[in-house]
């Protein structure tokens, strides 16, 4: 026995396959893929914390786009500068944070539950705030580079020849630029003119990695049976793109937009940090650690809380698109457990 | 295989062309260096406008002015390579010369630990898949994968540095990190060589009372503030490496390689107080090369020796072996120089940095002093970015191998009756190395291309300080010095990375694509 031993596994590669037939009989691609998403335990939980964590992040100071909109529920905004609050915090640190998740009198939120800032801002609504922007920059910039990489990856895989000779060439010049240099240039000069902008500006530029991935998917996909079936059935080029060739790429699109994403976030993230990203009376992530890393040994929370929830967002798309990936591989084959070989055994058990 | 890499260099250019061109003029166009100097008050202002838009061609518009700077690019060819002027009318590339060096010191030996460790927890991962092990490493990466690195940083100054220095004031260990530590690497060992429940407590028991006995004797000898190896101690973990190398490289049934690689060991251990004097007298850069050769020589000597037959794995082995031991020798030598380095003012008993690439008021002179320093500086920035960098080493080679081990030829030489040592190691192991190899170089040349945010974090003057101040200032020839370094490092990690793939995989032929 050493570092080498392995299980006895003969008796689990017989079955693994049969179980493995049986559990996607009658189903279609989509049920396969939603039933195995939901199996794989890390990326459920970590989408039911995103959601509620963009929930609670958005409905916290409320927000407007065209005029519709409503007022959060957390009683201070960014501007409020409150005073700063001195019982129960030792004197020399006024302004400590008053979350309490342990049970007891103070459980709760209290009057600041990420503290204040030297200042007295309440640090709870600047997170949240930074938070609010992380999100819409990582979505907007999944977004505009997904739908680039898409098309332009489909395109030159489906045309090929001078089409995809002049994308790739500017693909290549793209993918040799390193992200952070070009993002920085970017937010160094349009950092200014808000945040959407500058996400929109650095989605133009991170479209590399995911075209050449979905232009090799669909250089694959052309050449098979069913495309040819289709155009013997006189489809035209548009419909057996979307309809034929891009269903069966999507599984490769989304996991990689999400992995872009969970990129997205730590990139904006340093972006602040460095000072070429979001801006001064704008808050983000990135800024707040940037702001008040010198401030971690004598008011620790100012530190902690942005970096915790950048982690939580990160993580969780991280999960989701491990998740993705395992659901649309075909040729991952879960852990077959004692519970399923009971069962192949036992057929008649599970009706009970 | 010559005229391809002939048609891949000059492809190289055309894409450094276009890149190069995108960002010069994305630079140029949103910012104007002349902005300060025009609304300046100082009655000087004006001659200084004139003559720094004579130096940087300002007075041509950007998509033209690209064309001057390349010029001076493709002038390399011809000799009188220019990366053109800085703002203040000096040369770039002295800028650049200098700092490209600070910046490979800073990602060199994270990339090489994060290649090693990420590899070795990948693998050892997929054997144990879905066990608890497994699982814990792949929420470890994830996490790893999720860090931003500035926050790290933070974290690791208070912890790794602060902490340690103020510990080592004392340097004797509280027993609750005793045991801490000991369940930690009792749970470690237990999840990875696993087995049987009983094995499996077995050995959480030992390596846990190991780790705490080895601990509480350190502590007591105070170790820590006087540390040091020793002859003794250096044969122990020689041997003890020796029969680990022995075991994964060919199995310790090979005698020959036992005995090479037992001997290298040995032959250190004889040669501890000359090799220990050389180190001492000519301490200097090449100096330790030129030992090093030296002890590869002897480690080939010795595997030469021993094998009648099949001499190569036998060669490797102690070759292995032999680098252990030398690195082992500078340890130690770097340990006896820890007390007085410690000790001097400059360094005044905080011996972990916190910022910067050198102690400037350390006393020059002393090789080992340098080197001491050099190694300390080191210690912050490379565990940050190992831990950064080894979240995709893990995922990928665990990836990797899983794939591998499902193929055909693993089941062959399973029904073959080789042994499980000899079919991970032979068969499933080289062939995981295969697809690793082009990430890894493609990886290092975009650790350059991150080394921005690192070096900004820990005071490093290196590449990624250039490009913070060419962009600041504005310094456009500076700014597209960096953009060429670090891209020309992708486009050559491509070519590396296509020209290895060719060479380890003999089914892929580079040149037969016509």
């Amino acid at each position: 026995m050493s570092i080498f031993s392995r299980r006895a596994k003969s008796i689990e590669e017989q079955t693994e396959g049969d179980i493995f037939n049986k559990e996607t009989e009658g189903l279609t691609q989509g049920q396969i893929v939603r039933k195995r998403f939901v199996r794989h335990r890390g990326a459920m939980v970590s989408l039911v914390v995103l959601v509620s964590l963009v929930l609670f992040v958005f409905s916290t100071l409320g927000f407007k786009i065209f005029g519709f909109g409503f007022n959060g529920w957390w009683k201070y905004k960014i501007i409020d500068i409150p005073e700063l609050r001195t019982n129960g915090c030792s004197v020399a640190l006024p302004g400590c944070p008053t979350l309490d998740l342990l049970p007891g009198k103070n459980f709760g939120l209290g009057d600041h539950p990420f503290g204040q800032d030297d200042l007295g801002r309440d640090y709870f609504a600047l997170v949240m705030r930074g938070a609010e922007r992380s999100i819409e920059v990582t979505v907007v910039i999944g977004l505009v580079a997904g739908v680039i990489g898409t098309v332009v990856g489909s395109i030159a895989g489906f045309y090929r020849g001078w089409v995809d000779a002049i994308l790739m060439r500017i693909n290549d010049f793209i993918i040799t630029i390193p992200t952070i240099i070009v993002a920085s240039v970017i937010g160094f000069h349009f950092g200014n003119k808000g945040v959407l902008f500058l996400a929109i500006f650095v989605g133009l530029f991170i479209w590399g990695g995911l075209s050449r991935l979905v232009r090799g998917e669909f250089l694959t996909l052309r050449e098979r049976e069913f495309v040819d079936a289709a155009r013997v059935a006189g489809a035209s080029n548009r419909r057996i793109i979307f309809k034929h060739i891009l269903p069966n790429a999507i599984g490769i699109i989304v996991v990689s937009v999400t992995l872009l994403m969970s990129g997205a976030i730590l990139l904006e993230a340093a972006l602040s940090y460095l000072g070429f990203g979001v801006v001064a009376p704008d808050v983000s992530l990135g800024l707040l650690i940037s702001q008040y890393q010198d401030s971690f040994t004598t008011r620790p929370w100012l530190f902690w809380y942005p970096g915790l929830i950048i982690i939580i967002i990160a993580l969780c798309i991280n999960f989701i698109g491990d998740g993705l990936r395992d659901a649309f591989d075909p040729r991952q084959r879960r852990r077959i457990s004692h519970k399923d070989r009971a069962a192949e055994r036992n057929p008649t058990a599970k009706k009970k | 295989m010559l005229a391809y890499i002939g048609r891949r260099l000059g492809a190289m250019i055309v894409i450094l062309f276009g890149s190069s061109f995108l960002l010069y003029n994305l630079a140029a166009y949103s910012g104007d260096p002349t902005e300060g100097l025009r609304t300046s008050t100082d009655p000087k202002a004006h001659q200084q406008l004139l003559s720094l838009i004579r130096t940087l061609h300002l007075n041509v518009p950007p998509p033209a002015r690209f064309f001057i700077w390349f010029k001076g690019i493709i002038g390399g060819f011809t000799g009188n390579f220019d990366l053109g002027m800085t703002r203040d009318a000096n040369p770039v590339s002295t800028y650049i010369t200098n700092a490209i060096p600070v910046t490979i010191r800073l990602v060199l030996l994270s990339t090489i630990l994060a290649i090693l460790l990420g590899i070795g927890f990948g693998i050892v991962s997929a054997l144990r898949q879905y066990s608890r092990f497994d699982y814990a490493l792949t929420f470890f990466a994830f996490l790893l994968y999720s860090l931003p690195i500035f926050w790290v940083a933070v974290l690791l100054k208070a912890y790794l540095a602060i902490s340690f220095n103020n510990f080592l004031l004392n340097g004797s260990i509280a027993p609750l990190w005793i045991i801490s530590a000991s369940a930690i690497s009792g749970f470690f060992w237990a999840a990875v060589i696993s087995g049987t429940r009983q094995r499996v407590l077995a050995i959480f028991g030992i390596a846990g009372s190991a780790t705490a006995i080895f601990l509480e004797l350190l502590s007591l000898n105070k170790w820590f503030t006087h540390p040091g190896l020793g002859p003794i101690m250096m044969l122990a973990l020689g041997l003890g490496f020796a029969l680990g190398v022995t075991y994964l490289s060919t199995g310790l049934g090979n005698k020959a390689a036992l005995r090479s690689s037992l001997t290298v060991i040995v032959l250190g251990f004889i040669l501890y107080f000359p090799v220990e004097y050389l180190l001492k007298k000519y301490g200097s850069l090449s100096t330790l090369f030129e030992m090093l050769l030296v002890t590869i020589a002897i480690a080939w000597a010795v595997g030469f020796g021993f094998a009648k037959i099949d001499r190569r794995p036998v060669i490797r082995t102690s070759i292995l072996t032999s680098l252990f031991a030398a690195l082992l020798f500078v340890i130690d030598k770097l340990m006896k120089s820890w007390v007085p380095y410690v000790n001097t003012d400059a360094v005044h008993q905080r011996p972990i940095p916190t910022i910067g690439q050198a102690n400037d008021l350390l006393p020059s002179g002393n090789f080992w002093f340098t080197f001491l320093d050099t190694v300390l500086h080191l210690v912050l920035p490379t565990v940050a970015l190992l831990l950064i960098s080894m979240a995709g080493y893990i995922r990928y080679s665990r990836g990797t191998m899983l794939e591998v081990l499902n193929q055909d030829y693993i089941r062959t030489a399973r029904a073959k009756g080789l042994s499980e040592r000899t079919v991970i190691m032979r068969h499933a192991f080289r062939n995981t190395l295969i697809p690793i190899t082009t990430i890894i170089v493609v990886d290092f040349a975009g650790v350059l291309g991150g080394a921005i945010i690192t070096e900004r974090v820990f005071g490093w003057r290196g590449m990624g300080t250039q490009f913070n101040n060419a962009l600041n200032n504005q310094d456009l020839n500076l700014l597209m010095a960096v953009q060429l370094v670090t891209s020309s490092m992708v486009i050559l990690a491509n070519l590396v990375a296509d020209l290895l793939y060719s060479a380890l995989d003999p089914r892929i032929r580079v040149v037969g694509k016509k």
